[in-house]
């Protein structure tokens, strides 16, 4: 019971991380139609932000909540820079390409964030400093609880918050909804659609820079290459929850930080990284628009 | 799209002797000039043999069929492992057969043609569910398949898991690599021009228009997957029997990625595109070695992917598109100019 009230509080901490990336994932999708394998490696380069961050106002001794929203906060502004510049010049320029080319380019961008990581930041593992350090860990009973998790988890929320209310609530929400419903129309309503398309992904990006920071309180050990497994992890759990859906997207991330969690708890640890695709390749078999998905029907 | 000339069956012949003579051409080369080659130029002219084979049989799948597959390091890797496995269990049990020239020739033949079964084995247990995918989905799809692949070697204790598989034995050679590279490039250039290669084709061009047509598309997908995965667990085999060891590393996303770069820059669907950036990546590898060990930085997968994402704003189609080298030869030489001359 222990062991599993403890799988329980990992998963649900590694799940929100995952969600926090597969928003972004989502997102971009339900307004692109375009899986953006870049968006891994703008968690990975959230991190980093965080990283020098931290260090360049010496975050690494002094432990405080003030200490963590600052880099958070230049995470999610360093990333959203990132990713408005990815959208800008590597997939407006072909907008009107076959999706082939531009999936093709989402891969090069990814592989090209991953490699010019490790010629800027090297490719050894670096430690992320401990900006919040609670001096004990919470105890109920016999179970530990490690509040970090806790912590990580309430951020996560926050943030899907702000984003619901984001996309739900405000006039730059609407747009999106308009422009992932119909790209055409949305423009011809007045409409800036390459505008919307900018804040979508900075959002997105946004997003995938605070989880960045988030895993380094957690595993405080990352690398260039880092961003590659989550960020494909992510991707699974958007399209297990219905790509282009919002609350699929969390749902979807929750359920597989927890599966993944109990996976490696109780049966084989190795297969960790399959597992992800298994899913994956079930979910595509079996329900292809995922849990929360509508279908779409392609026209001639 | 360009139209492919229709061959009649004289063409036919001709063009079988054509490829006889790239056989016997690769044999002569074998027996008189590769051992005067210097190791290290000898190791750099069989990779490359090794990445024309699995960049042509990728080109299969991504450019003629129009699939975008990310997991083709993953059937190279299936094909290494079985072939390596047989011939070190031949090996160990009967030790002379390696040292003896007939039976190591028919060993290596044999390992290899079932390295290349088990991996088209493998692709079609791959490809019969995720090409019903689109797109985007098949790309993932295929990138996990082959994550899985290398996850599942890393577990198997008979191939020495994360460890690697050691001392396979020295069997590949200039002939057996050159030869299977003009059996693949044969292979494939004959399969496009056939009604099969036209199914393919139709599918890359308009899954809803060949589907009108009468094209099954899942079977055609399914099919060049499985012959692009046999080609690919060949060119593993081949692999492994030169490089004598394997380690589940060698074959990860980056392997895949490598291959799919040379099907882009050499033009998706253009067979001399891909043997033509195969050569040329494989030899600029070599070529910026000095620059990496000077600054101790691997600038190869950023000029790689810098390379892709300019590829992809400024030249789509590749270098080639669809072009192959006959559409550059004069107009004398070429069927096509023959074939516009009035016929009396």
């Amino acid at each position: 019971m222990l062991e599993l009230v403890q799988h329980l509080v990992n998963g649900l901490s590694i799940g929100s991380i995952y969600a926090l990336i597969a928003l972004g994932y989502t997102m971009v999708f339900g307004i692109l139609q375009l899986i953006n394998f870049a968006h891994g490696d703008v968690y990975m380069l959230g991190a980093f932000i965080g990283l020098y961050t931290a260090r360049f106002f010496g975050f690494g001794q002094a432990s405080s909540i003030g200490a963590l929203l600052v880099t958070l906060i230049a995470s999610m502004i360093g990333c959203a820079c990132a990713g408005f510049l990815i959208e800008r010049f590597a997939y407006r320029p072909l907008r009107k390409s076959p999706r082939i080319n531009v999936l093709i380019t989402a891969v090069g961008v990814s592989l090209f964030l991953e490699f010019s990581g490790q010629l800027l930041f090297g490719s050894d593992p670096k430690f992320f400093p401990q900006l919040f350090q609670p001096s004990v860990d919470w105890s109920i009973g016999e179970l530990k609880i490690n509040p970090i998790q806790i912590f990580v988890f309430i951020i996560s929320l926050i943030l899907m918050g702000v984003l619901q209310t984001i996309i739900f609530h405000t006039r730059l929400g609407r747009a999106m909804r308009a422009v992932s419903f119909n790209h055409d129309l949305a423009s011809l309503m007045g409409i800036p659609t390459d505008r919307v398309i900018s804040y979508t992904f900075m959002l997105g990006s946004a997003l995938a820079g605070a989880a960045g920071v988030l895993v380094g309180l957690t595993y405080p050990k990352i690398d260039p290459l880092m961003g590659t497994m989550p960020g494909l992890k992510a991707f699974v759990a958007a399209v297990l929850g219905g790509i282009g859906n919002i609350t699929g997207a969390v749902v979807g991330a929750i359920f597989l930080g927890l599966a993944e969690e109990f996976l490696v708890g109780y049966w084989a640890s190795t297969y960790r990284d399959a597992l992800a695709f298994a899913i994956l390749i079930l979910i595509l078999l079996f329900k292809p628009t995922g849990l929360f998905g509508t279908r779409r029907t392609e026209k001639v | 799209m360009n139209s492919l000339p229709v061959e009649n069956r004289r063409h036919g012949v001709k063009t079988l002797l054509g490829w006889m003579g790239a056989l016997t051409l690769v044999w002569v080369f074998h027996f008189f000039v590769a051992n005067e080659i210097d190791p290290y130029y000898f190791a750099i002219i069989i990779y490359a043999g090794v990445n024309i084979i699995l960049a042509v049989s990728l080109n299969l799948v991504n450019g003629f069929t129009g699939q975008f597959s990310m997991g083709h390091a993953g059937f190279m890797s299936v094909g290494g492992y079985v072939a390596a496995y047989l011939t070190t269990t031949c090996e160990t049990t009967h030790p002379h057969w390696i040292n003896d020239p007939y039976y190591s020739f028919f060993l290596l033949f044999g390992a290899l043609i079932t390295g290349g079964i088990v991996a088209s084995g493998v692709g079609y247990l791959v490809g019969l569910p995720s090409l019903r995918l689109k797109g985007d989905y098949l790309a993932i799809v295929t990138l996990g398949f082959g994550e899985i692949i290398r996850v599942i070697v890393l577990n198997l204790d008979v191939v020495g898991g994360a460890r690697g598989l050691p001392n396979i034995p020295p069997l590949t050679h200039f002939g057996w690599v050159y030869s299977f590279v003009v059996l693949t490039i044969f292979t494939i250039w004959r399969l496009v021009r056939s009604a099969h290669g036209r199914a393919f084709l139709s599918v890359r061009e308009d899954e809803i228009a060949a589907e009108a047509m009468g094209v099954n598309t899942t079977k055609a997908k399914v099919r060049a997957f499985v012959i692009g995965a046999f080609f690919a667990g060949i060119a593993g085999g081949l692999f492994a029997h030169y490089l004598r060891y394997l380690n589940p590393q060698t074959f990860d996303f980056n392997r895949s990625f490598e291959i799919i770069i040379m099907v882009v820059l050499g033009g998706m669907g253009s067979i001399t595109g891909s043997v033509v950036a195969a050569v040329f990546l494989t030899v600029i590898r070599e070529a910026l070695r000095p620059l990496q060990e000077l600054t101790k930085i691997d600038f190869r997968m950023v000029i790689y992917s810098l390379m892709l994402i300019i590829l992809m704003l400024t030249r789509p189609n590749g270098l080639l598109g669809t072009r192959e080298y006959t559409d550059f030869l004069p107009k004398w030489l070429s069927r096509k100019g023959r074939a516009r001359e009035p016929s009396v």
